[in-house]
């Protein structure tokens, strides 16, 4: 085997043990904490086992009893978007986060946050409405006349499939919406006696003026491209014009450079830009 | 007030229901445990099965698909409802292509194809190695765009407690939790449709996600839902094991060329590429020449355990797993075809599948029984369309679709064919629904203590696990005893003793689940108390696939018993040979009288009492699944004179009979 020697040397290397510092919060509104806790290594780990031991021992390095961490997550393979969180700083998926490559980084302990930009429900869960809201603003569907069959879809060609499949793999896990510096962080608190819809109601208002983010621009993209699809293009258009639209985008680029499906959300912006310039000319003249 | 769907799961059948049954007018509250974009349908990756215009020219055909469908489920299918999804695959492609799907094309702009296992055609539409996020995106597009316009209101985090049913055993809506506030209401509905897949966590790990407990299936189980086929448990030729899942590999890498194999000689340390192709034994298409790498799933499963366990040619010496080899094909065409599945590869295992191949092993997959649902035949051999009959459960007004029902697949699922059996049920069941809910007295006038007492019925159960009862097991190791003994009992190969043994230990862990302490005693968004509840639902459906399995005494698809398995002829001598393949059919014959029966189970509250119902093969007689055994030719050709001699003895079918047979 041509890799026999490293990988001897990384064996001896293997901890006991790995450290894990979560910042925890009880609940919204609540203060956040940092908690350490230490669990059993094994081979092939990653960031969701460490989360499943840490839940079934429940208790600190300390030794002291608490409640488990709460956290998101779903597939395990990163293709559902469920389970983003900051480790050791950066936003990422914790399935594919493995613990052998973040002890490499840092040996000493592995450190947890919830996402920064969304309200925080318990320790790592956050409340991500808001990024599926802003799936409904820029209208990111193909408006079928309905479910019967009428046969088969317009031709494709492959081109066309092979720019819009990797748009499509948008997984809606909110990575970029993290890292960008033109998302920041709503959060509404139930007032008294107000209902629970009449709460999503008034958030959902806050949410729509807000900064619609790089992945509803890249979904409107999509749709905007395919063959029925197009035909919502100019109602997509005027959502991207309006305020929290396009022009909040502050060319940071960091979204591209932490989406974990490597989706071109810089090139997708860039369209998105284009269009809605060539759009907003075309109201002129047309006047 | 219009008549109220609830329905449970947003996979791609949840979703599939929910827009048709918003398309036909009617206002749904969808219940997920998750944003239903992110439910377990993301998972599936290899593609969806129908007959296409070029397999058509090919000589396919959709009763071929069907044939397909019913001979890889070792013919334990009701065959109408699988007659009536196989033809009306080819629509729901249409469909999904209509909604958007990115499916990969061929250069002149066609939806391309791959062939998939347990078939001839290349019948597998695919987009990349995603095709189920793919698919569950258009839906669930379709599906947000009905929120949008108000008639569909999303529950998402919130947790299915059980059906409500009135005084006549009718279904009337479902109680829920919300899994951050912890309130638990009741959903009143004028029908209840579950969508809730598979039961992969019973097995501990698996290749399902975290929600697919089947816990609630199990609700609607210990509710008085009958449970069919429990035992059929689809354990996956390949997927790449890890600590805290078994990830799948496609099936779809064979479907483009990958090849399974082992070095010949055992502990052969070499460096896969440094040995020579003739020290290589590809033992699927040497054993299946005419299938190759692509035979049903059961047999390939079988084919790579039997390989690591009983011949010791695994080429990994601390753990069982045998090579799949792509590494001949160009890399432009993998990364076009099968990108996705190749990155989770690279991914979680950090080698490059395209320089070096793969080491995969089985895992559990996919459940082939789920709740029992009924269907109303056609005069044509499918289903009535519009009958409220179809997918509902023994509960009136209860329905199941998609992986969480029994009723498509058999003794064993072939690739590609959940994701039309998902949405086709969905599909399919939502007029039929729509005519239930006419039928009916509309809940809206019921009076609220059917709904008041299924919810405090609820509550007690929470309170009572909150406060403990004086118990300290903990519910994350039950759950994991209750994986390490349903994989060692009851996943590739099964033995009798072990599963009588596994069944009285399942018992035990069934009283030990209801003295759990709790680490999380809050009412906020406690994930301890909802785990907990989960834990304790999969015990009714480990205890009725063990049940199941172990009344079983025969060697079905997925359900293989080595002491009961039919086997190879051994004769040289032609005559000799041709006596014993007469005995072989004998026994086959025998053995289906007796086994070739759904079974259908019923749980009174502690143990699940299993009973058998016949299968419908009025469509496709049985006939033996011979894949690689040797004399299969002679037995094959016994049972052709035998089928040929009956059909000489029955009197005339009708003509409508006549010419689905002769199709």
């Amino acid at each position: 085997m041509i890799a026999a020697t490293p990988e001897v040397a990384k064996e001896r290397r293997k901890p006991q043990k790995i450290n894990v510092r979560i910042l925890r919060q009880d609940a919204p509104g609540k203060p956040q904490y940092w908690e350490r806790h230490q669990v059993d290594y094994e081979p092939d780990m990653n960031v969701i086992s460490v989360l499943q031991k840490v839940a079934a021992q429940s208790k600190t390095s300390d030794g002291s009893a608490v409640a488990p961490v709460s956290w998101d997550c779903g597939c395990l393979e990163e293709v559902c978007g469920s389970c983003t969180m900051v480790i050791n700083g950066r936003v990422r998926q914790s399935c594919s986060a493995l613990v052998d490559r973040l002890l490499e980084q840092a040996p000493e302990e592995i450190e947890l946050r919830p996402m920064n930009k969304f309200p925080v429900v318990r320790d790592l869960m956050v409340d991500r409405s808001r990024l599926f809201r802003a799936l409904q603003r820029v209208k990111a569907w193909v408006p079928v006349d309905g479910y019967y069959d009428m046969g088969a879809g317009p031709k494709i060609s492959r081109d066309d499939q092979e720019r819009d499949y990797p748009l499509s793999q948008c997984m809606s896990c909110g990575c970029c919406l993290d890292a960008c510096p033109q998302f920041t962080k709503i959060e509404l608190q139930r007032q008294p006696n107000e209902s629970e819809d009449d709460l999503k109601k008034r958030r959902n208002e806050a949410y729509d003026e807000g900064f619609v983010g790089p992945h509803a621009i890249s979904q409107a993209m999509l749709f905007n491209s395919n063959p029925v699809g197009k035909n919502m293009a100019d109602e997509r258009l005027e959502a991207l014009m309006a305020p929290g639209g396009i022009q909040a985008c502050g060319n940071a680029q960091n979204c591209v450079s932490v989406c974990p499906k490597q989706i071109p959300l810089t090139t997708s912006i860039a369209r998105a830009g284009r269009a809605v310039t060539v759009y907003a000319l075309k109201k002129i003249f047309d006047r | 007030m219009a008549n109220r769907v609830v329905v449970i799961g947003g996979g791609l059948a949840g979703l599939a229901a929910t827009m048709k049954l918003a398309e036909l007018g009617a206002p749904v509250d969808m219940i997920s445990l998750t944003p239903v974009k992110r439910s377990h349908s993301v998972c599936a990756q290899g593609g969806i099965n129908s007959v296409s215009d070029l397999t058509r020219q090919e000589g396919d055909n959709e009763w071929t698909h069907f044939d397909d469908t019913i001979y890889g489920g070792d013919f334990l299918q009701h065959q109408p409802p699988v007659k009536e999804m196989s033809f009306w695959a080819p629509k729901v492609i249409d469909l999904m292509d209509r909604l958007g799907v990115t499916f990969n094309r061929t250069p002149e702009g066609f939806i391309d194809r791959r062939r998939f296992g347990g078939t001839l055609y290349r019948r597998t539409a695919f987009a990349g190695a995603t095709t189920g996020q793919q698919l569950l995106y258009a839906l669930d597009e379709q599906v947000r765009r009905r929120e949008s316009e108000g008639l569909v209101k999303k529950y998402e985090f919130w947790d299915f407690l059980g059906p409500m049913l009135d005084d006549n055993g009718r279904c009337v809506g479902a109680v829920a939790q919300d899994m951050v506030s912890m309130e638990i209401r009741s959903f009143p509905a004028d029908a209840v449709v579950v969508a809730t897949g598979g039961c992969g966590l019973v097995y501990g790990r698996s290749t399902m996600s975290v929600f697919c407990t089947g816990s609630a299936a199990s609700r609607c189980f210990q509710a008085g839902g009958k449970y069919g086929n429990a035992e059929f448990i689809q354990v996956h030729p390949t997927a790449i094991p890890g600590a805290d899942k078994l990830r799948l590999m496609s099936e779809s890498a064979r479907g483009e060329g990958g090849r399974v194999w082992v070095p010949r000689r055992p502990n052969d340390s070499r460096y896969p590429k440094d040995i020579p192709e003739s020290e290589r034994y590809y033992f699927l298409e040497e054993r299946f020449p005419k299938y190759g790498n692509l035979v049903p799933r059961d047999i390939a499963t079988r084919q790579i355990f039997n390989v690591c366990v009983n011949e010791g040619l695994s080429v990994d010496p601390t753990r069982l797993c045998v090579y799949l080899d792509l590494t001949h094909i160009p890399r432009a065409e993998l990364d076009r075809k099968l990108g996705g599945i190749l990155e989770i590869y690279e991914k979680f295992q950090g080698v490059d599948p395209r320089e070096e191949p793969m080491k995969i092993f089985p895992a559990v997959h996919y459940s082939m029984g789920g709740l029992w649902v009924d269907y109303e035949k056609s005069a044509d051999g499918g289903l009535l369309p519009g009958s409220p009959k179809n997918q509902m459960t023994n509960i009136p007004g209860l329905y199941a679709i998609g992986e969480c029902d029994y009723q498509y697949h058999g003794a064993n699922r072939l690739g590609a064919n959940s994701l039309l059996s998902c949405i086709f049920s969905g599909l399919f069941s939502a007029p039929g629904i729509i005519n239930w809910m006419k039928s009916n007295k509309s809940v809206a006038s019921m009076s609220s203590t059917i709904f008041e007492r299924a919810v405090a019925k609820q509550q007690d159960r929470h309170k009572a696990l909150l406060s403990g009862n004086g118990g300290s097991e903990n519910p994350y190791l039950i759950h994991q005893e209750l994986g390490d003994i349903m994989t060692r009992s009851a996943t590739v190969v099964r033995e009798n003793t072990q599963l009588t043994e596994a069944y009285a230990k399942v018992l035990e862990l069934q009283e030990r689940s209801k003295r759990c302490a709790l680490s999380d005693t809050g009412n906020w968004s406690n994930q301890n108390v909802i785990f907990t509840k989960s834990v304790q639902d999969m015990i009714p459906v480990a205890l009725t696939i063990l049940k199941g399995a172990l009344q079983r005494d025969e060697c079905r698809g997925a359900h293989f018993k080595e002491a009961f398995a039919q086997n190879s002829l051994t004769a040289e001598d032609p005559i000799e040979r041709r006596r014993q393949a007469e005995e072989w059919c004998d026994d086959f014959e025998k053995n289906n009288k007796q086994f070739l029966k759904s079974s259908v189970a019923t749980f009174d509250g502690t143990e699940p009492d299993v009973q058998y119902e016949d299968v419908d093969t009025s469509l496709i007689p049985p006939r033996p699944r011979l894949y690689g055994l040797v004399g299969a030719e002679v037995i094959e050709e016994v049972w052709k004179e035998r089928s040929v001699a009956k059909s000489l003895d029955q009197p005339k079918a009708s003509t409508s009979e006549k010419q689905l047979v002769s199709v």
